[in-house]
């Protein structure tokens, strides 16, 4: 059993919702992330989602733009990446997703970048911009090194591809909350729960919502409907204000603890 | 992915419908004004000395570039879909100033989105656009040019997907838009065909276009693609040297890659960043070439060459000289090439598709060519 799904297995038992944070790696350096990560961990984050900045993020909004612009200015790269998850590992056994856009994978070597994401500790890996209709031979990979296949479902996703990825999709399905690019919003759109049902209809994988949480009303809000909740931009932009100030690891802490509201 | 599909259906729906083809045929007739004439370009090739090479014109369409034959197309397709707002991005501004053309003929809202070096560069397109009521967004992330543009006006798509049609300006991104790109320009290469049956009463021997994203080129080539002895020949932005990041030649210096929905040549680093381009020319400053030109170039039906900023800069001053016409700078790259190769091809037949016309590019010319402020 991955790590992923062990998560969401104990906390269906302890009736919990999974806290999934999304950190830029590298961001504002390769040096920090690791106590960054630790950090998020000692305020409640249940999952690691570690972002592989890209130059060219076309799913983000500007926050989380913003934040791989100064990762990749401070030499971020995907090797890079896989050394701070390791890193993370040795201190931890937080599951760890892999969340990258398909250039700098198909780049590195998709084979390559299985054998060695599985051998540092990676549980799962997150494509934004690989379609699922075209992702046979990554899903194949993926699984024979046996790392999760995390796919986002979106509001306007079709019957069919929904179909698709409750297929391939292994240890959760990220639900994307509303149209659009990531980044904080005031309330969550109404479009969740459609597709909430909409998913469920097709797997009994757990669940996440995604874009635009940044609050704990919006945690307690979704945490009725799903199993986990992501939060990315709301972290990145304590991370852009804080930058080298040695209050940011307190400071992400206490936010991840307000978060689960706890 | 589901907007692309509502546009692939309704865009495969249309082509089958007469009416659809009938509406576009005649904007495309009376409002653009096409046929746009194949002129032979008699001092050119004379002074040359070797083959004979006549222009495509298609900076005579109304905007002053090919780029209106896809919005009119995609326009339609908008209506079709029941869309109230247009967004787009733009290099050059040429499509900018097409797309806004459209919005303001069919009464959309319209957003373009325009890099803010472009803006810079290119900023008689951007009064033209806000002119004909577009809003015109400056983007300031990366490189400020086509390739930001484009990433912001996805953005704005898929947030705005309900009520907003995506007015791609070239054969690039995810599918379906090379291919409907490339048909609503195939015009091009249909007419050019007849014209030049009817005036040489035989095939080119060779045709050149400049290739940015690609959609002049594969519009005039694609109706040649199986007249084997018609060269093909594409002419990417060499910029100011060889180096990454001096220089927009794909072929030349990229490698396959997925950028903006597609898989195809791509300027990109050893860990697989987008690398920065440059080009004098905006319409060409873009770090992938269109699938399709990738296609033909893996099985060789096209050959693909480039040239560098300061021989296109001369290559327009020359065939304004001689001709009269003043081209646009992504236009020049193409002359310039058919300049090379003419002396050499005596009894030989040259296409060149004049894609835009100069005007915007005043300022540049003015900028680089010393004698333009002599009095």
């Amino acid at each position: 059993m991955s790590r992923i799904t062990g998560l969401f297995e104990r906390l269906k038992t302890e009736g919990k919702t999974a806290l999934v944070a999304y950190i830029t790696a590298g961001d504002p350096t390769p040096d920090h992330t690791d106590r960054l990560v630790a950090a998020l961990e000692r305020g409640g984050a249940d999952l690691i989602e570690l972002g592989v900045p890209f130059s060219d993020p076309i799913a983000d909004g500007p926050v989380i733009q913003r934040a791989g612009d100064r990762a990749l200015r401070a030499g971020t790269t995907l090797k890079r990446v896989l050394e701070i998850a390791a890193q993370i590992r040795k201190r931890s056994e937080v599951p760890i997703l892999l969340f990258t856009y398909l250039n700098p994978v198909l780049r590195y070597g998709l084979e390559k970048l299985a054998i060695d994401a599985a051998a540092v500790g990676i549980d799962g890996c997150l494509l934004t911009d690989a379609s699922v209709e075209e992702a046979e031979t990554y899903i194949k990979v993926m699984q024979e090194h046996g790392l999760d296949t995390v796919f986002l479902a979106a509001p306007t996703s079709s019957p069919r591809r929904l179909d698709l990825l409750a297929k391939y999709s292994r240890g959760f399905v990220y639900l994307v909350s509303r149209t659009g690019v990531t980044g904080e919003q005031a309330s969550m759109s109404n479009l969740v729960a459609p597709l909430v049902k909409a998913v469920r209809e097709r797997t009994s994988l757990p669940l996440a919502v995604g874009f635009g949480v940044s609050k704990h009303e919006h945690f307690e809000e979704l945490a009725k409907q799903v199993e986990g909740v992501v939060v990315g931009s709301a972290f990145m932009r304590l991370i852009e204000e804080f930058r080298d100030d040695p209050r940011l690891e307190t400071e992400l802490e206490q936010f991840t603890r307000s978060l689960k509201g706890l | 992915m589901s907007p692309l599909e509502e546009l692939e259906n309704t865009y495969l729906e249309a082509r089958q419908d007469p009416k659809f083809q009938a509406e576009l045929d005649d904007l495309l007739h009376n409002y653009a004004g096409r046929p746009t004439p194949l002129y032979y370009a008699k001092r050119l090739s004379e002074q040359l000395g070797g083959a004979r090479i006549y222009l495509k014109r298609e900076d005579l369409l109304h905007t002053g570039a090919h780029k209106i034959n896809n919005c009119l197309g995609q326009a339609l397709l908008a209506k079709r879909m029941g869309k109230k707002r247009i967004i787009a991005e733009t290099g050059a501004g040429q499509h900018g100033v097409a797309t806004a053309t459209v919005c303001a003929l069919f009464g959309f809202d319209c957003t373009v989105y325009m890099g803010e070096e472009d803006m810079r560069r290119q900023r008689l397109n951007v009064f033209r656009m806000r002119m004909l009521g577009a809003k015109v967004v400056g983007v300031t992330n990366g490189s400020r040019t086509l390739k930001d543009a484009i990433s912001e006006a996805m953005r704005d798509w898929v947030t705005n997907v309900s009520t907003t049609h995506y007015l791609l300006g070239s054969a690039l991104g995810s599918h379906p838009y090379p291919l409907m790109v490339r048909e609503f320009h195939r015009v091009i290469g249909v007419e050019a065909r007849e014209q030049i049956l009817g005036r040489e009463g035989r095939l080119p021997d060779a045709i050149f276009a400049c290739v940015g994203g690609g959609s002049n080129a594969i519009g005039i080539f694609h109706p040649f693609l199986h007249d084997d002895g018609v060269q093909l020949i594409g002419i990417e932005a060499g910029g100011r040297g060889k180096g990454l990041g001096e220089h927009a030649a794909r072929f030349e210096g990229g490698s396959p890659g997925v950028l903006q929905g597609a898989y195809s040549y791509l300027l990109q680093d050893d860990d697989g960043q987008i690398s920065l381009t440059h080009s004098v020319s905006a319409g060409l400053d873009y770090a992938m070439v269109g699938p399709e030109h990738a296609y033909l170039y893996d099985n060789g039906r096209a050959e693909y060459t480039s040239v560098e900023d300061g021989a296109a800069l001369i290559g327009a001053q020359t065939l304004s000289r001689t001709e009269g016409i003043i081209p646009a700078l992504e236009s020049a790259h193409a002359v310039v090439e058919a300049i090379r190769r003419a002396p050499a091809a005596k009894g030989q037949v040259f296409i060149v598709n004049l894609s835009g016309r100069g005007d915007k590019d005043i300022d540049i010319y003015r900028e680089n060519l010393k004698e333009m402020d002599q009095a």
